[in-house]
């Protein structure tokens, strides 16, 4: 490499690595930092180091990542954020998957606007589209007193939906659906038609078409689209907020609780770091098995 | 490829779900109840309501100034980072500008939050900002990455043939040719610093308030059909910018 590429790779690469690693790669060291620091006097944190008679003496802990075992508390919150978040990929790749399979056997001018349907509520903001879901299973809205009629006729206890870890799935599953629909069509797209043709040729049925071939070919784009659906459900907090109650909290409500609430700021980071584990080794995975790529889609 | 009519109507079942709620909410501005329940009779009333709401158009008018500025930063950063990205393909440079993608956005704003307090950087307009740049930057990079793997590589070597500098070669055929990914990447760097809420809540301070986190409060402490209103207003906002964005870059939506 010449003088001259070396300098102008530099001079590319280093202000937006320069911005990222100030405002991306440091906050994040400083949180694991943070982790095993004592929480200060009045929330926030306690110096990580004091200066005595001349020596400098550190003032670290594993308090902190000893109170994420304790007690069951967490873990369970834990086991119960990755179930719903689990259960709304499930139901994403049940419901993507019709859609990306009729767009991609649509005609080739009909695509781009049915794609543009998918992609244009998502779009809109997160809040109003939660928002929009606190209208459908308010107390007093058509859905809830419909259920209820029933439930009546039925002799069973009148139900709410607001407040309910179903509501909670299912605006997770409304936010993140396009999200899966993309990657999966990308990847039904590029399959070869040819081999169904033989297939059908050969006398398979419809289901022993999809089962044998469509399926096992679209894994790449299921695994993508359950990153990029898992990962933010996971750590989301205003969801669980606004529609779940005190039963519906999820990991993230807590971080943002220990965070902003209670100011323990260095089991706020532990929480975090949690999460941020889980997240890496997620992406670790998908890219082993799916499309590396997943993660630009957006 | 032979598809059943049951995948059309499931497929169209699908498509309602995407849609029925964002109606609710449109058909809901209009309604001449306080409550969200049933249709009672047309009314312009909350948009008045919104037009007369202080509090509304100051965030409003903050969200527009932290996405502007936010954009432009992240475009030129984003449009290096991106060049970068397709020329000297180094790993830890695409970890660190993907990076703030992969992660959920909670991780990022809590992080931010910890690093301002501990620098005592005073959490207002500027930390917003500074913050949107940083999960900006990737998105803005791929758009320029994706236009940059698409160009004709030898129209460059042209250039240089005929005698261009490399700097004349990138100014006069490089950057042209980036244009459409570049303007899509400040696009999508506008949209989603207007939308965003998560990181923005962790990192505004006292008056510093963006129009999520106005609709955040109104929810969280009274529904109002207000929130329909405005709600409704973001929807078209969105509607125009994504139109805009698919004549520029019919590409930028699906890359």
């Amino acid at each position: 490499m010449s003088r001259l590429e070396r300098w102008s790779k530099a001079l590319i690469s280093l202000p937006p690595a320069a911005y990222l690693i100030l405002f991306f790669a440091v906050p994040s060291l400083m949180m694991l930092l943070a982790s095993f620091r004592y929480t200060g006097e009045y929330g926030g944190l306690a110096p990580w180091y004091y200066i005595e008679d001349g020596g400098i003496t550190l003032d670290l802990t594993l308090e902190n990542w000893a109170r994420l075992f304790e007690s069951t508390i967490y873990l369970n919150l834990l086991v119960k954020s990755l179930t719903y978040a689990l259960a709304t990929t499930l139901i994403c790749v049940l419901m993507a998957y019709p859609v990306a399979l009729m767009i991609a056997g649509a005609h080739k001018r009909h695509r781009d606007l049915l794609l543009l349907l998918v992609i244009l509520p998502f779009w809109s903001n997160f809040l109003v589209r939660i928002y929009a879901w606190m209208i459908i299973f308010s107390p007093q809205g058509a859905l809830t007193m419909a259920a209820n009629k029933l439930t009546g006729l039925l002799g069973l206890e009148p139900i709410s939906f607001m407040f309910s870890p179903i509501a909670v799935i299912v605006c997770l599953v409304y936010v993140h659906l396009p999200f899966m629909i993309l990657p999966l069509y990308a990847n039904l797209e590029k399959h070869d038609t040819r081999l169904l043709d033989a297939a059908q040729d050969l006398g398979a049925n419809r289901r022993q078409r999809f089962w044998l071939i469509t399926w096992p070919q679209s894994l790449p784009g299921i695994y993508a689209g359950a990153v990029l659906v898992f990962i933010p459900s996971l750590g989301i907090f205003a969801i669980p907020d606004l529609l779940g109650g005190t039963n519906g909290i999820m990991i993230g409500n807590v971080i943002k609780q220990q965070f902003v609430e209670a100011r323990d700021w260095p089991f706020g980071s532990v929480l975090s770091l949690v999460l941020t584990a889980i997240t890496v080794l997620l992406v670790l995975l998908a890219a082993r098995f799916g499309q590396p790529k997943g993660a630009g889609n957006a | 490829m032979h598809r059943s009519k049951a995948l059309y109507g499931v497929a169209g079942l699908v498509y309602l779900f995407l849609y029925l709620p964002l109606v609710v909410v449109v058909v809901f501005s209009f309604n001449d109840s306080k409550l969200n329940a049933e249709w009672v009779g047309f009314t312009w009333k909350w948009y008045e309501k919104l037009f007369n709401n202080r509090e509304m158009l100051t965030a409003a008018a903050n969200s527009v100034i932290i996405a502007t500025a936010s954009a432009l930063i992240a475009t030129v950063l984003g449009t290096f980072a991106g060049v970068a990205l397709h020329r000297f393909r180094q790993k830890w440079l695409s970890t660190l500008v993907l990076g703030p993608i992969a992660m959920p956005d909670i991780l990022i704003g809590v992080s931010l939050l910890l690093m301002f307090i501990l620098f005592n950087v005073t959490l207002g307009t500027v930390s917003i900002i500074l913050a949107h740049v940083s999960f900006c930057i990737g998105f803005v990079a791929l758009a320029v990455q994706s236009r940059m793997a698409g160009m004709d590589q030898s129209l460059i070597e042209a250039a240089r043939d005929l005698g261009a500098t490399p700097w004349q070669g990138f100014c006069k055929i490089t950057l042209p040719l980036l244009m459409p990914g570049i303007i899509a990447g400040a696009m999508m760097a506008f949209t989603l610093s207007i939308d965003d809420f998560v990181i923005t809540f962790f990192t505004a301070g006292v008056g510093s308030s963006t129009l999520p986190l106005e609709i955040y409060s109104m929810v969280k402490i009274a529904v109002t059909p207000e929130v329909n209103a405005v709600s409704t207003l973001l929807m078209l906002l969105t509607l125009v910018l994504i139109t805009a964005l698919s004549r520029f870059a019919p590409n930028a939506l699906r890359s």
